[in-house]
């Protein structure tokens, strides 16, 4: 089989236009990068149930709740990068295609869905089946399908429909075969010369379509971003423009906003979390999903509908509620999801005081000014706390004579252990100014009958309480360059590395001076140079293929004779 | 393309080849005394994994006595029933050697790869239970099984390499859906009508598998491993399509038994923990029972564990780290009491291998199973004084119910005791001072 993707994209008309494109699209003053390596990228589950959904429609249902990538420099998308698929997964994304390709080709689907009718439904028609899934491939695919693919597929379609005298049952079974391919589940791009930098490599067209729609849509391209790619426009300075501004006013911006934000701040952990029964009864999977509802809510508001600097994020009291959660806001029970606005006097001051921060970073049965410390350094501002020493001596803590009424006192104790005091004097401090919430994120005053104290200091700024931390986060400045790095290092698939620096510095100034607007951070980053870029030099090594005639070996007698030898006993 | 035909296979157990891990365990091939098969091959061996997080408490879990018929201190008192098929070893160190040696990291990775970590995300290579499958576990329907009981996915002890963990069932009922859902190839049916669409399914599977290759010429080379495991994965799904097209040969001791109607609650605390464990525990004998795999791995708890003694504030982690000591007991009663909740999963674990009649003996005669943890003592992160487990006689050839002191030295040495006893033929396991080729000679038969 040919090299797929080299063939399709560079063999034609896309390599003509690129030739009369004029500069390339870094705005002026971007510092040279020296870009990334062609990523292979797995699929994950929301990109995959979205994107089935973007190409047959919301009814047809895609289940499936694939392994999650580990977790690489803050991100899950970094670790999808990177994570090979076991074989667990791939019956998981089989079940899912015999779902999916089952639907489409139903009786409450196929009218519209395929694009013609067979001349018999009995039997193989391959002109149909070529019509449907050479135009659902490209779209599965994110590119256009070679003759010898399209040929395949049809073979396959061809087959199931004589074997199994029903021209639908057949197709369905070639969809599933497209629906569980690498081409699919994986997202690799290629790299090609760029001709507006002699001597240097970008993204090849359909590679920059896929890197732009997973960034800012976390689904594959849509029909228009492949035709922006296949007719060259997409590698114009201008057409890569209208197609990323056309992108960032699409409703499914908000798909791709809400996942960026749901990976930024582990919120993967809420399928997880589980509080303690009888102290916080009130608490349970329930509020769970509702707490991480609430701060994607407000962030897509804020930052996408109302289009407000992200920093404001961490003061503001607009907010929804719902019922779940009233009762943990003590207020009364609305309807379902109600836009709401803490009073001026209240505590309720930005996304650290919403149930999601203050209940993901506690213990089950309690606060901890150690854990949301800890958080608000590493999510939020992009700093590392080292974690405890190995040997680490608990004795201070452990000392059964002491009784500490409140967490202050307690964490306190850490500070007079030398191993332990340098970490927690970087977390601690923040963290205790949370105190006046609980591990389920409700208010209290009092602790044990001792008035909480909820001052604290956050990189010198001193404060009397969570509004002033929040306050003083609001005006940190790695709040907003954190933000930065994490975008640039989410779409560009890979942890931003030092020689980015002057990069993403350069991108933290147009941030600061858009007003720390979202959407113009998205597009200077989807608009750069660095985005696009590859490596110099880069080309994968050579591959020598398998001699074996193009037959793959099944689990065969060759390899039962292996095995029983080795295991002969 | 040449696929499995069982008929050769039959026809090579029978021309005296120990093709005996081919198929399913048939009754109607065992001899006389039902121990071992017609062509004088032995019962199929199996090999299993249990992990759990945060190590014991050493003076109240090490037995005084070593060898045969060791006493139970009482954080495996409910060890009792089954002690005589355990094998412990205590006094075992994990060696970070110039290796960073992360918390509640290094331990385990060392116990189950032999290698010390460079830092606390990366796995050094393949999980012992993986390199064992790759021995036994290539003609079953699955590779390896693997499962958890706390509920969350991302506990697992199990890598196939590097990048490639082996993600656990978590929910009961979908692991009841993916052993005995409606691809499961009974091998007491009835009726045998194969499904007509799963062989076209497994000729499209040969056109994908094309395209892997095709591919890996366009990625560099880390990539090329990624879609190679990829690949492996799809032979083992054509492989599953391949056994639904044959009739199965059928087995005894296979009876599924009917699905859960729901899953149980997938909170943390102790008690749901200990239920999903139950019932994960169930499933995974019976797809042993059933001969669907020979590879096993059952985590019950991630290594800092999370979880919860209701009424109680803090999960097991923080309690080992921050629980005085009782001046009276000696110890830390609520790290203790999660300790033990873990070891009496572990006795319902081993116990539920006893409950399926195999030849004169029963299932856990032909499986050996390998228990480890994180820590030795947690409340230091101690890396040494770590406790090991097994249990099984590995098809006779090892003996059970002893307690050996291992002295400080590597703990590896179980691990590659296991190896061994598995037909890994490899002349030693692990790096540094983790390496060793010394098997653990108590134990052997």
């Amino acid at each position: 089989m040919h090299s797929l993707l080299k063939t399709t994209v560079r063999g034609t008309a896309i390599g003509l236009l690129a030739a009369v494109t004029l500069v390339a699209c870094s705005g002026p003053g971007e510092p040279e990068a020296p870009g990334t390596e062609p990523r292979m990228r797995l699929i994950t589950t929301a990109q995959y149930i979205n994107s089935l959904k973007y190409v047959f429609g919301p009814s047809v249902h895609t289940q499936g709740e694939f392994s999650p990538a580990a977790r690489t420099d803050g991100l899950l998308a970094n670790g999808a990068a990177i994570a090979g698929v076991n074989t667990s997964q791939l019956e998981q994304f089989q079940r899912a295609a015999a779902s999916a390709a089952a639907q489409v080709v139903n009786e409450e689907h196929r009218d519209y869905l395929i694009p013609c009718k067979p001349a018999a439904e009995d039997a193989a028609d391959n002109a149909c089946a070529e019509k449907f899934l050479s135009q659902t491939g490209r779209l599965l695919f994110r590119r256009a399908l070679t003759d010898e693919e399209i040929g395949a597929y049809v073979a396959s379609a061809e087959e199931g429909a004589t074997s199994l005298n029903n021209f639908y049952t057949g197709l369905a079974t070639a969809l599933e075969g497209m629906l569980i391919s690498p081409d699919l589940l994986f997202v690799v791009e290629n790299a090609e010369p760029d001709p507006d930098n002699p001597g240097q490599l970008r993204l090849d067209a359909y590679s920059l379509a896929s890197r732009l729609s997973y960034f800012l849509w976390n689904a594959s391209p849509d029909d228009k971003l492949l035709t922006a790619a296949e007719s060259g426009e997409l590698q114009t300075e201008e057409g890569r423009a209208r197609a990323v501004d056309r992108m960032l006013a699409s409703p499914r911006l908000e798909a791709g906003v809400r996942a960026f934000f749901d990976d930024m701040f582990a919120f993967d952990d809420f399928n997880t979390l589980s509080k303690d029964p009888l102290i916080y009864p009130a608490f349970t999977s329930v509020t769970a999903d509702a707490a991480r509802e609430q701060t994607l809510r407000t962030v897509v508001k804020h930052l996408i509908d109302d289009q407000k600097d992200y920093r404001d994020l961490y003061t503001t009291r607009s907010t929804f509620i719902s019922p779940e959660l009233a009762v943990l806001y003590e207020m009364p029970a609305p309807a379902g999801w109600t836009p709401y606005t803490f009073p001026d006097d209240s505590l309720r001051a930005g996304l650290l005081t919403q149930i999601s921060f203050l209940t993901l970073h506690s213990h089950p049965g309690r606060s901890s000014p150690t854990l949301r410390g800890a958080a608000l350094r590493e999510v939020l501002l992009c700093q590392h706390v080292p974690p405890p020493p190995p040997n680490v001596d608990f004795s201070a803590l452990s000392n059964p004579d002491s009784h500490y009424p409140t967490q202050r006192l307690r964490v306190e104790a850490h500070l007079e252990t030398p191993s332990c005091a340098g970490c927690h004097r970087i977390t601690d401090p923040m963290g205790l100014a949370l105190e006046n919430f609980n591990g389920e994120g409700r208010h209290q005053e009092t602790e044990n009958g001792v008035l909480i104290d909820a001052s604290g200091n956050l990189d010198g700024v001193e404060f009397e309480n969570v509004v002033g931390l929040a306050a003083a986060l609001r005006d940190n400045p790695a709040l907003p360059s954190c933000l930065v790095q994490r975008v640039y290092s989410y779409g560009s698939g890979g942890p931003a590395g030092a020689e980015e620096n002057l990069l993403l510095t350069y991108f933290n100034e147009k941030f600061a001076a858009e007003g720390y607007r979202f959407p113009d951070l998205l597009r200077q980053i989807a608009l750069s140079d660095a985005f696009s870029r590859v490596v110099a030099g880069w080309t994968p090594p050579p591959f020598e293929e398998e001699p074996d005639g193009g037959e793959q070996p099944d689990t065969s007698e060759q390899e039962i004779l292996t095995m029983t030898r080795n295991t002969a006993h | 393309m040449k696929k499995l035909s069982r008929r050769r296979v039959l026809r090579g157990m029978v021309n005296g080849s120990a093709v005996s891990i081919a198929l399913p365990l048939l009754n109607c091939f065992l001899n006389e005394n039902g121990t071992a098969l017609a062509s004088g091959a032995p019962m199929p061996v199996r090999f299993g994994t249990w992990g759990y997080g945060l190590g014991m408490t050493a003076n109240v879990f090490v037995p005084k006595k070593t060898g045969p018929d060791y006493d139970l201190p009482e954080e495996i008192a409910s060890w009792a029933s089954v002690k005589q098929h355990i094998n412990l070893f205590t006094n075992a160190t994990a060696f970070p050697d110039d290796a960073p040696n992360p918390c509640h990291y290094t331990g385990w990775v060392i116990g189950r790869t032999g290698v010390a970590p460079m830092d606390g995300k990366t796995i050094p290579g393949e999980t012992i239970d993986v390199t064992i499958a790759n021995q036994i576990g290539r003609t079953t329907r699955f590779r390896s099984l693997t499962a958890t009981a706390n509920a969350d996915v991302r506990t697992t002890y199990s890598f196939e390499n590097s990048t490639t963990p082996n993600s656990p069932e978590w929910s009961p009922l979908q692991f009841y859906n993916r052993l005995f859902g409606p691809e499961f190839p009974d091998p007491n049916a009835t009726t045998f009508n194969p499904d007509p669409q799963v062989r076209v399914r497994k000729s499209v599977l040969s056109g994908v598998m094309d395209q892997t290759r095709s591919l890996m010429r366009n990625v560099g080379a880390e990539d090329r491993q990624r879609l190679d495991q990829y690949f492996s994965g799809l032979r083992q799904l054509e492989n599953q399509f391949a056994q639904r097209l044959e009739k199965p040969e059928p087995i005894a001791g296979c009876r599924p038994g009917e699905a859960p109607i729901s899953d149980p609650p997938m909170d943390k605390t102790a008690e749901s923990v200990a239920l999903r464990h139950r019932m994960m525990t169930d499933l995974m004998v019976m797809a042993l029972a059933c001969d669907q795999t020979r590879v096993f791995n059952m985590a019950y708890s991630s290594a800092a564990s999370a979880i919860i003694k209701p009424g109680y504030e803090k999960p097991h982690h923080t309690t080992t780290h921050e629980e005085p000591i009782d001046a009276q007991l000696g110890y830390q009663p609520n790290a203790s009491w999660f300790t033990r909740r873990a070891m009496e999963s572990w006795a319902e674990f081993v116990s539920a291998f006893t409950t399926v009649k195999e030849g004169d003996g029963t299932l856990l005669d032909n499986v050996l199973i390998y228990a480890t943890t994180d820590h030795g003592y947690a409340r230091m992160h101690s890396m040494d004084g770590m406790p090991v487990f097994t249990a099984g006689r590995a098809g006779g050839k090892v003996k059970t119910g002893i307690h050996v002191d291992l002295e400080g030295g590597a703990g590896t040495r179980v691990g590659y005791t296991a190896l061994r006893l598995m037909g890994v033929d490899t002349p030693s396991w692990g790096t540094k001072s983790n390496r060793t080729s010394a098997e653990v000679g108590e134990i052997l038969a």
